[in-house]
């Protein structure tokens, strides 16, 4: 026997029953009210975002000074950019920091961390100490790294010395430079290692616990419970540390004329940018160069709309790497 | 409740939107068009002044315009120090910065000319019957572009030799070198090593980037060319550079690049009193006549000389010659004053006294025919005649302008360093190379 159901008039038969809609000026007034309490931000996000944006593609197609109004060249700027030798210098340059200087600053932080999170006495006094470093300014910091392992005279070296080392010439060495750029991050790793100390210190101790009754030794106890519970905290840190090292330029600036000795005074200092050999040469430097001091504005922004895609890609991909590494942990 | 708008109206509103952004994006601030005003009218208001000078120098300065509110009470000056051009560029890009600029170096010329972010001073300087021939052939041509007067001279650097009498004569030597061959020898018989080869002394340190070795202050020693006549880079096929670049890398040898590098990283900064210059590191060295005072105020038991560069043996005829370059000054086209500005300008380059005040105070050259002919306690100085002498002969050279501000030096020093480290071993591909680069910049600023 065939079951009819019998609506109400004007509805579909099987449809849930319609629910009555508010009047339309009310709708408008509430989707006003909303909007409104969005506005700072979305007002925020248009000025300092979307247009930016938006401006950065258009002036990647105009020749543009910076004084000049803009005029459209189309995909010249484009062009350049696939026989420019600076940014595949400038890109190689970055990509081995973004290689070494991100896992080697999460490593080191992480090893900080984890030591720090076991100590008993004076831990104050040691997560002080490991942070200090982190409040000191770049351009205050480089100084006083470069000053230290000045090849010559700087102390690093001297201590290499007494015990039978000859060191290498650090910043002064284009095998070297990027190596000790490295080691200034490390220096620095305070931020970092603040947060995943946070991280680890947030672990449930009784994870442990039923990992070591499980018979679960230190290693096993790590992979299988303190890295899956402070994933989250390693992938803000790789996405982080992967857009700011994307953006290196400040250390790489005052390093280079720092080591080079050739201080210039009012022509700025990108004379000495990359010293030595090139080695030091980030994409940003040469954004900077190639845009402020080459007067190549337009061709500045194709570099700056590829830096922009270039991060979004590598976060989309860390964020789907991750999501893939918990997916199998759970 | 629904929130989102109609697909419609939000196409809608993101088109007006990029729209209206974009347009913004184009608008940037257009130039200063206030009226020429008629001849003996006298300047008043409020000018702002930057320069790049800091400390004895900026000192200097603020001395030079308290004689300029002086003479024009009606005119406040307020003098910003420690900028650069970078800084300036990007101040009159966003529609503000300085009614007045001073630029480091001519190199600067080209570009803001070029880009016009100093406005062309033609109907000021005609207006007011300023005489630009009294400004040295040099000096004319360096602050032009393309034929556009948009800066005028502010004092002028020239460079030449420093060498340290002791050290020479400690070592038999009785005179500066003349010409590259003989500076090679002064320096091997100058360097001091220690017992394991290290450099103790340096007799010249040939590494470009050291201190004010750049190739602008090199190149006149072998009278290379820049550009060639239709604008394009020369440096890949006049043989001059070659010369030079062969010069440098024999020297650069014969003490070993990994020494000469340790040893430069040992060597105090330029512009503190642990120059290596005034502390007898280096026995002679390239630079400009303004490290005088900084000799005679930070190392006064230095015994030094200066002389003309050294030239290659071909070139011997040119001794006598060096590097000239200028601080350049121009009114902004942002400038919100430009009848004072212009008056300032007009007194700091052409005023005699004021040149004179100012070339005797920070130690630089002066630009004018008048002051250079009577140039106060400066003639008497017989190291700094060396440098007046140098920025009048006629085979004294400078940096040609062009749209891209400092590509050309900064694109051949990168060369030349690895060059010097022998990284590049090819010379010719490497000079067609900075050829290359420099002329796609070239295009690139159109």
């Amino acid at each position: 026997m065939a079951i009819t159901t019998v609506g109400a008039p004007g509805t579909t038969p099987g449809a849930p029953p319609a629910r009555r809609s508010a009047p339309r000026w009310w709708r408008a007034r509430e989707r006003l009210t909303v909007l409104s309490f969005m506005a700072p931000a979305l007002i925020g996000l248009a000025l300092f975002l979307v247009y930016p944006l938006l401006a950065s593609v258009y002036f990647s197609f105009t020749k543009f000074d910076l004084i000049n109004p803009p005029q459209w060249v189309g995909l010249r700027n484009w062009t350049f950019l696939l026989h420019d030798p600076n940014v595949r210098t400038a890109a190689t340059n970055t990509l081995w920091l973004v290689v070494v200087m991100v896992p080697a600053r999460m490593l080191g932080a992480l090893g900080t961390g984890l030591l720090l999170a076991r100590s008993r006495r004076g831990a104050g006094i040691y997560r002080t100490l490991f942070y200090l470093p982190a409040l000191a300014p770049p351009v205050a910091a480089t100084l006083a790294f470069v000053f230290l392992f000045k090849p010559g005279t700087g102390p690093v070296n001297s201590l290499l010395a007494h015990v039978g080392i000859e060191g290498p010439l650090w910043f002064n060495s284009p095998q070297w430079a990027k190596p000790s750029l490295v080691l200034l991050a490390l220096w620095g790793i305070g931020d970092l290692m603040i947060i995943f100390l946070a991280a680890l210190l947030d672990v449930p101790k009784q994870l442990y616990e039923a990992a070591s009754l499980d018979g679960a030794n230190a290693w096993q106890q790590f992979r299988a419970v303190t890295l899956p519970a402070i994933s989250p905290v390693l992938l803000f840190a790789a996405v982080t540390g992967v857009i700011q090292t994307l953006q290196y330029f400040t250390q790489a600036a005052v390093a280079a004329s720092v080591a080079s000795g050739q201080a210039t005074t009012g022509g700025g200092i990108s004379s000495t940018f990359g010293y030595p050999e090139n080695s030091t040469f980030t994409y940003p430097l040469w954004l900077y160069v190639v845009g402020f001091r080459y007067g190549a504005l337009g061709y500045a922004n194709v570099l700056a709309v590829v830096l922009f895609v270039v991060a979004i890609t590598v976060t989309a991909i860390l964020l789907r790497r991750f999501r893939t590494f918990l997916g199998s942990e759970r | 409740m629904s929130l989102t708008l109609g697909r419609t109206a939000l196409k809608r509103t993101i088109v007006v939107a990029a729209v209206a952004l974009l347009t913004a994006a184009g608008c940037t601030p257009s130039p200063s068009e206030k009226p020429v005003a008629s001849p003996g009218v006298e300047p008043s208001g409020t000018v702002e002044f930057w320069h790049f000078f800091t400390d004895r120098e900026a000192k200097a300065i603020d001395t030079v315009i308290a004689d300029f509110k002086a003479k024009y009470p009606k005119v406040n000056v307020v003098v910003k120090s420690g900028q650069d051009d970078t800084k300036m560029l990007q101040a009159i890009g966003a529609g503000q910065g300085p009614d007045v600029g001073l630029s480091y170096s001519t190199d600067a010329a080209g570009q803001l000319c070029n880009s016009s972010a100093w406005i062309d001073l033609k109907q000021y300087v005609d207006r007011d019957k300023v005489d630009v021939n009294k400004f040295p052939e040099t000096v004319r041509n360096y602050t032009e572009f393309k034929g556009k007067r948009c800066a005028m001279p502010f004092l002028a650097d020239t460079y030449g030799l420093y060498y340290n009498k002791t050290l020479l004569a400690e070592a038999g030597l009785s005179g500066p070198p003349k010409t590259l061959t003989e500076l090679s020898d002064m320096a091997k018989k100058l360097t001091k090593r220690k017992a394991d080869g290290t450099i103790e002394r340096a007799g010249f340190l040939p590494l470009s980037s050291f201190y004010e070795n750049v190739p602008s202050h090199l190149y006149p020693m072998v009278g290379a060319k820049w550009l060639n006549d239709d604008g394009t880079s020369a440096v890949g096929s006049d043989p001059a550079w070659k010369e030079l670049l062969k010069w440098q890398k024999d020297l650069v040898d014969w003490y070993g690049y990994d020494k000469l590098e340790k040893f430069r990283a040992s060597l105090g900064d330029e512009w503190s009193a642990d120059n290596a210059f005034h502390k007898g590191q280096v026995a002679m060295m390239v630079d400009g006549e303004f490290r005088i005072a900084y000799l005679r105020d930070q190392a006064k038991d230095v015994q030094f000389g200066t002389a003309p560069l050294p030239m290659s043996d071909s070139q011997s005829s040119r001794y006598g010659a060096g590097y000239v370059t200028g601080n350049i000054m121009g009114v902004s086209r942002t400038a919100k004053n430009p009848e004072a500005a212009w008056a300032l300008v007009r007194y700091l380059s052409t005023d005699t006294g004021a040149i004179v005040k100012l070339a005797n105070l920070i130690k630089n050259v002066p630009t004018t025919t008048e002051a250079l002919a009577n140039p106060g306690d400066l003639a008497t100085d017989p190291e700094f005649k060396v440098f007046i002498d140098m920025f009048q002969n006629p085979n004294s050279v400078h940096m040609p302008s062009t749209a891209i501000g400092p590509a050309l030096e900064e694109t051949m020093s990168k060369f030349m360093q690895k060059w010097q480290s022998g990284s590049a071993t090819d010379l010719d591909a490497g000079l067609k190379g900075v050829d290359e680069e420099i002329n796609k910049q070239l295009q690139l600023a159109g």
